[in-house]
C-alpha cells in the first residue's frame, strides 16, 4: 500500500509543520472491509482467542448495533460509515514475531527513528521499556527480562490472552463494560491489540512503562485496548504517546483503557496525544473517540491521569476515576490545545463512592484559530462518600477571535459531609505579557508559546520528565500559525 | 373533569373546548401566536429527563397521578386577606390573582401614576389588545422549552405592566399569585408582561403564595423588556404550598445601557422550576440575577438560566445560594453564552449550596459557552456542609447546636438579601429566612 505521490508531495510541502506525517510501505494482511459478526469472528480467530473472549466480543458487537451514537458532545462531523473501513491490519510477520530488535523489520525501525523513538538508544539511555505498537500488533518489546525479574507482566494484550487468560478474563471489561457506550462497544468487539500490565503485590515497577501508538495503514481504524492492574501495594507509571502519518481521510480511533488499582496501589497514567489534526481547512485528521476509566477498587489506592491533547481533528475523551475504595484518590491533569479547525470535547469524571475519597481536577484549555473546545466533566459525590473532597479548576485561554471555548461541568452532591469546589475562568492571552516578551526581543510565536507554557505549568509539572520536555515542545508546535 | 396532567392529547382536547373562549380570541396575530405554541407543544410533548436541561428534574414523574381543573372552570372560595412583602403604607399598586383569576377585590389600582399601565391581561385583551402586540415573545422551537410553548397556546390571564419613557415609578408594583383558593387542584397558565420604556425605572415584586398546601399547578411565562437606559428591580418570592407545582419561564431582553436586577427567593412548592433566558442586546447592558433557595422535606427546586451576551461591553453577575435539608433536591443549571461579537464581556457566575442533611442533594451545572476571545468570564460552584470550626466556635460561645447552625445558615443566605437594593423589602425576606430556619431540625 504505497503512499500516493500526492501524499508524499503534500507532506514535503508541509515540511516542519507536521513532522510525523509519512506513510511506511509494509505489506498488510487485512480483514475484509466492513464490520459484521464475521469481521469479529475473523479477528478473534486470527488472534487465536479462547471461546469466552469471542462470546464477549460478539456481545459487545450486538450492543453496538443497537446503541445510538452519543450526540451530546459539542463536536460536529459527518456520520461515520463503519462499513467503509478495515478492522484488522497486521504487519506480515505476525506469525513469527521477532525475538529481538535485530529481527525487527528495518523499515519499522526506520519509522520509529523518524518519530524520534530510537528503540535501542532508549533501551540503554532512557531506561524505558517500549511496547511499540505498529498498527495493530506489537512487534517489539524491550526490557522484558528486567521486568520479569520484578514479576511485572508487560506485554501485548493478545499475548496476555494466551499466557495469562485468568487475569484477562477477570479484569477485562470490569471497568468499561462491553455495553458501556457506542465507541467502547466497537472497541470491545474489534480491538486488535494494546498493552497489558500487571504489577504484583508490593512491587514498585522499576521503570516507566511506555507504549507508542501509531496509525499506519490507510483506512484502518485503530482499536487499542489497554488493561493495567496494580495489585496491592504496587506502583506503576505508564506513558502513552501518539503520532500518526499525514493523510487526507478521517480515521476513527476508538481506544479503551482500563485501570484497576487494588489496596494501597497507585497508577500514574500519562498521555501525549499528537494524532494528525487535519489541515488548516479541517480536511483529514483523526477522530479520537476514547474511553478511559480507572477503578480505585482498594483502600488507599490512587489513580492519576495526566494528558496533553494537541492532536486529532476531533477528540472525545473523558479519562475517569471511580473512587470506590475508602481513602482513594483520583487526579486529572489536562492540557488540551486546539488550533485551526480542531474540535475537542474532553474532561473527566470523578465518581466518589467510598469514604474519605479525594479528587483533584486541573484542566487547561487553549483554543486558537477556528477551533472549538469544551471541558465537560462530572463530579459525583455519592451518599456513601463521607468526607469526600473535590477541587476542580478549569481555565480556558483563547487566542484569536474565531475560536470557542466552553465549560460544562456537572456537579452532583448527595453527601452533606462531602465538600466540593469548582472554579472556572475564560479569558484571552494577556496583551501585557505578550508585550513584555516582545519588548525583550522574543518573537511573537515564541512569546505565545512561553505564555501558554506558563499557563499550563501546573499540568506539565505532573508529567514524567522525558515527557515534559516533549510536551513543552508540542505546546509550541501546536500553536504555530495561530498569531500574526 | 379529572384527567391526566398536561399530556398532548389532554391539551389538544382542552384546546378544542376552550380556544374560542380564551381572552383575545379572534385577534389575528394572537390566534397565530397561540396556534404556533400549540403546534410546538404537540410536537414535543411534556419535557422528560432525556432532554439535557431536564436531566435532573423529572416533570412527567412529578405529574403522574395528578389531575387538575383548568383555571377557567374551577370554583373559588373567598379569601380574607393575602400576605404582602411590603410595609402597609407602600402597597398602593397591587394586582392579585386567585388560582389564575384576577381578583379586583384584593387588588389596588387606584393611584396609577401618569404614563404607567398596570392591568390584568384579560382586561387589556378586551379593551386594548394592540398594546400587547410585539411584547409577547414566542417560545423558541426547542423541545426543552415546551412549557413555554404550552403557555403561548393557553395563557388566559396575567398582567401588563408598562412604564413609559422617562417615568421614575417610585412605588413598587406588587403582583400576588395565590394558589389553593379552590377545593379542586387548579391548573393555570399565566403571562406576566413587563415593558420598561427608555430611561424609566420601576420595581416589581412578584409574590407566589398559597392557602394551605396549595395543590395547584401554575405555568407562568414572563416577557420582560427593558429599553435603553431603563432599569428594573425585580423581587420574586415563591413560597407556595408544599403540594404545588410551580413552573416559570422568564424571557428577559435588555437594550443599550439597560439594567436589570433580580432576587429570586424560593422556599415553596413540591416541584418548582424557573427557567430564565436573558439576552443582552445593547452595549453596556447589565444584568444581575441572584437567587436564594431554602428547601426541605421532599421539595425539588430547579433554576435553569441562560444569559446571552450578543454585543460588546455587557456584563452579567449571577449568584445563587441555598440550603437543602431532609431529602430536598436543588438543581442549578446556569449558562453564560458569549457570542462572537460580544467582545469585552464580563460574566461571573457563582453557585453555593449548603447540605444540611444526609439525604439532601444538589445538582449543579454552571456552564460557559464562549465564542469571543477578549472576555473575562468565570464561574464557581461549591457544595458542602457547615464549617465545623465555625460551628465549634459558636458552640464554645454558648450557642446551642441548633442555634449555631441556624446562625451560620442565616449568615450564608442573608448576604444576598442585604445586597438587594430595595431596603423596604429586606425585613420581610429576613423574616422568611428566620421562619424557615426555625423549622430546621
Amino acid at each position: 500500500m504505497a503512499a500516493s505521490v500526492e501524499t508524499v508531495e503534500k507532506v514535503q510541502s508541509l515540511g516542519e509543520r507536521y513532522k510525523h506525517g509519512f506513510v511506511t510501505d509494509i505489506e498488510m494482511e487485512t480483514a475484509p472491509k466492513g464490520l459484521s459478526e464475521d469481521t469479529v469472528r475473523f479477528i478473534s480467530a486470527k488472534k487465536n482467542e479462547p471461546e469466552w473472549l469471542l462470546e464477549w466480543r460478539l456481545k459487545a458487537f450486538r450492543h453496538w448495533l443497537e446503541m445510538p451514537e452519543p450526540q451530546w458532545a459539542k463536536v460536529d462531523f459527518p456520520p461515520i460509515d463503519y462499513q467503509d473501513a478495515y478492522y484488522f491490519a497486521a504487519p506480515k510477520s505476525d506469525d513469527d514475531k521477532p525475538k529481538s530488535l535485530d529481527e525487527v523489520d528495518p523499515k519499522l525501525l526506520e519509522t520509529y527513528e523518524k518519530l524520534g523513538i530510537p528503540l535501542r538508544e532508549q533501551e540503554m539511555l532512557a531506561g524505558v521499556a517500549v511496547d511499540a505498537v505498529f498498527d495493530s500488533v506489537s512487534v517489539a518489546t524491550t526490557f522484558k527480562k528486567k521486568l520479569e525479574e520484578a514479576g511485572v507482566i508487560f506485554c501485548s494484550i493478545s499475548e496476555a490472552v494466551q499466557k495469562h487468560p485468568e487475569l484477562v478474563q477477570k479484569y477485562l471489561g470490569s471497568v468499561v463494560p462491553a455495553a458501556d457506550n457506542k465507541h467502547a462497544c466497537l472497541n470491545s468487539a474489534v480491538f486488535t491489540d494494546g498493552s497489558f500490565v500487571y504489577i504484583p503485590k508490593g512491587v514498585r515497577c522499576p521503570m516507566e512503562l511506555s507504549t507508542y501508538f501509531r496509525i499506519n495503514a490507510e483506512n484502518t481504524g485503530q482499536f487499542e485496548r489497554t488493561l493495567i492492574i496494580a495489585d496491592e501495594g504496587s506502583y506503576v507509571s505508564y506513558l502513552e504517546g501518539c503520532t500518526a502519518p499525514m493523510r487526507d481521510e478521517n480515521q476513527l480511533h476508538a481506544a479503551v483503557v482500563e485501570l484497576i488499582a487494588l489496596d494501597d496501589a497507585e497508577i500514574k497514567y500519562s498521555t501525549v496525544q499528537n494524532w494528525y489534526p487535519g489541515d488548516e481547512n479541517g480536511v483529514g485528521g483523526i477522530y479520537n473517540f476514547v474511553t478511559k476509566r480507572g477503578l480505585c477498587a482498594g483502600r488507599n489506592s490512587k489513580i492519576s491521569w495526566t494528558q496533553v491533547e494537541t492532536g486529532s481533528a476531533i477528540t472525545w475523551k473523558y479519562p475517569s476515576c471511580i473512587l470506590k475504595g475508602d481513602n482513594s484518590v483520583g487526579e486529572f491533569y489536562s492540557i488540551a490545545i486546539t488550533n485551526n479547525m480542531q474540535q475537542a470535547d474532553t474532561g473527566t469524571k470523578m465518581i466518589h463512592l467510598g469514604r474519605n475519597t479525594r479528587s483533584r481536577i486541573i484542566s487547561k484549555g487553549i483554543a486558537a484559530g477556528r477551533s472549538a473546545q469544551t471541558y465537560r466533566g462530572l463530579v459525583s459525590l455519592g451518599g456513601g462518600a463521607e468526607n469526600a473532597r473535590n477541587h476542580t479548576q478549569c481555565d480556558s485561554l483563547l487566542i484569536g477571535d474565531r475560536c470557542a471555548a466552553h465549560t460544562v461541568p456537572y456537579i452532583v452532591s448527595k453527601n452533606r459531609s462531602a465538600n466540593l469546589e469548582h472554579e472556572a475562568t475564560t479569558s484571552r492571552i494577556s496583551e501585557d505579557q505578550l508585550f513584555y516578551c516582545r519588548q525583550r526581543g522574543i518573537g511573537e510565536e515564541d512569546a505565545v508559546a512561553l505564555v501558554v507554557n506558563g499557563f499550563c505549568r501546573e499540568v506539565l509539572q505532573q508529567l514524567p520528565m522525558e515527557f515534559a520536555v516533549e510536551a513543552q515542545k508540542l505546546v509550541g508546535i501546536s500553536l504555530e500559525g495561530s498569531v500574526g | 373533569m379529572a384527567t391526566e396532567a398536561l399530556t398532548v392529547s389532554e391539551i389538544e382536547g382542552r384546546w378544542r373546548d376552550l380556544a374560542g373562549t380564551l381572552p383575545g380570541a379572534g385577534i389575528d396575530w394572537l390566534d397565530d401566536f397561540r396556534a404556533q405554541g400549540l403546534e410546538q407543544f404537540r410536537a414535543s410533548g411534556l419535557p422528560g429527563p432525556r432532554l439535557e436541561s431536564w436531566k435532573y428534574t423529572n416533570l412527567p414523574r412529578a405529574l403522574r397521578d395528578r389531575s387538575y381543573t383548568p383555571a377557567a372552570t374551577a370554583q373559588r372560595t373567598s379569601l380574607d386577606r393575602v400576605a404582602s412583602l411590603l410595609p402597609a403604607e407602600s402597597t398602593r399598586l397591587r394586582l392579585v390573582f386567585l388560582d389564575g383569576r384576577f381578583s379586583a377585590e384584593h387588588s389596588q389600582l387606584a393611584d396609577l401614576p401618569e404614563g404607567v399601565t398596570l392591568a390584568p391581561l384579560s382586561r387589556v385583551l378586551r379593551d386594548a389588545p394592540q398594546r400587547l402586540e410585539g411584547l409577547l415573545q414566542a417560545a423558541d422551537y426547542d423541545r426543552e422549552r415546551a412549557l413555554q410553548a404550552l403557555n403561548d397556546a393557553l395563557f388566559d390571564e396575567g398582567l401588563l405592566l408598562s412604564v413609559s419613557s422617562g417615568i421614575q415609578l417610585d412605588t413598587p408594583v406588587e403582583v400576588i399569585f395565590v394558589g389553593g383558593t379552590s377545593d379542586e387542584a387548579v391548573e393555570s397558565h399565566q403571562r406576566l408582561v413587563v415593558s420598561i420604556g427608555r430611561g424609566a425605572e420601576a420595581t416589581l415584586v412578584e409574590h407566589h403564595q398559597s392557602v394551605g398546601s396549595g395543590n395547584g399547578l401554575l405555568n407562568l411565562v414572563s416577557d420582560i423588556h427593558v429599553a435603553a437606559g431603563a432599569g428594573l428591580t425585580h423581587l420574586r418570592v415563591q413560597e407556595t404550598g408544599d403540594e404545588s407545582v410551580h413552573l416559570a419561564g422568564t424571557h428577559l431582553q435588555l437594550e443599550r445601557d439597560a439594567r436589570y436586577r433580580s432576587l429570586a427567593f424560593t422556599s415553596g412548592a413540591a416541584l418548582s422550576r424557573h427557567e430564565i433566558d436573558a439576552t443582552l442586546l445593547g452595549e453596556n447592558a447589565d444584568v444581575t440575577l441572584d437567587g436564594a433557595y431554602l428547601l426541605r422535606g421532599r421539595q425539588h427546586g430547579d433554576t435553569t438560566s441562560v444569559i446571552r451576551h450578543t454585543v460588546p461591553h455587557t456584563s452579567a453577575r449571577q449568584t445563587y445560594k441555598g440550603a437543602l435539608d431532609d431529602r430536598a433536591r436543588g438543581v442549578f443549571q446556569g449558562r453564560i453564552v458569549v457570542e462572537q461579537d460580544a467582545q469585552k464581556t464580563d460574566g461571573r457566575m457563582l453557585n453555593k449550596t449548603l447540605l444540611l442533611s444526609e439525604k439532601a442533594e444538589i445538582d449543579s451545572k454552571p456552564e460557559l459557552e464562549i465564542f469571543a476571545d477578549d472576555v473575562q468570564c468565570a464561574h464557581g460552584a461549591t457544595a458542602g456542609e457547615l464549617d465545623a470550626d465555625a460551628l465549634f466556635y459558636l458552640r464554645s460561645r454558648g450557642l446551642s447546636q441548633e442555634g449555631a447552625r441556624a446562625l451560620l445558615v442565616e449568615a450564608f443566605v442573608a448576604e444576598l438579601i442585604e445586597d438587594f437594593p430595595v431596603e423596604a423589602l429586606r425585613p420581610a425576606l429576613l423574616e422568611r429566612l428566620q421562619h424557615w430556619l426555625l423549622g430546621t431540625s
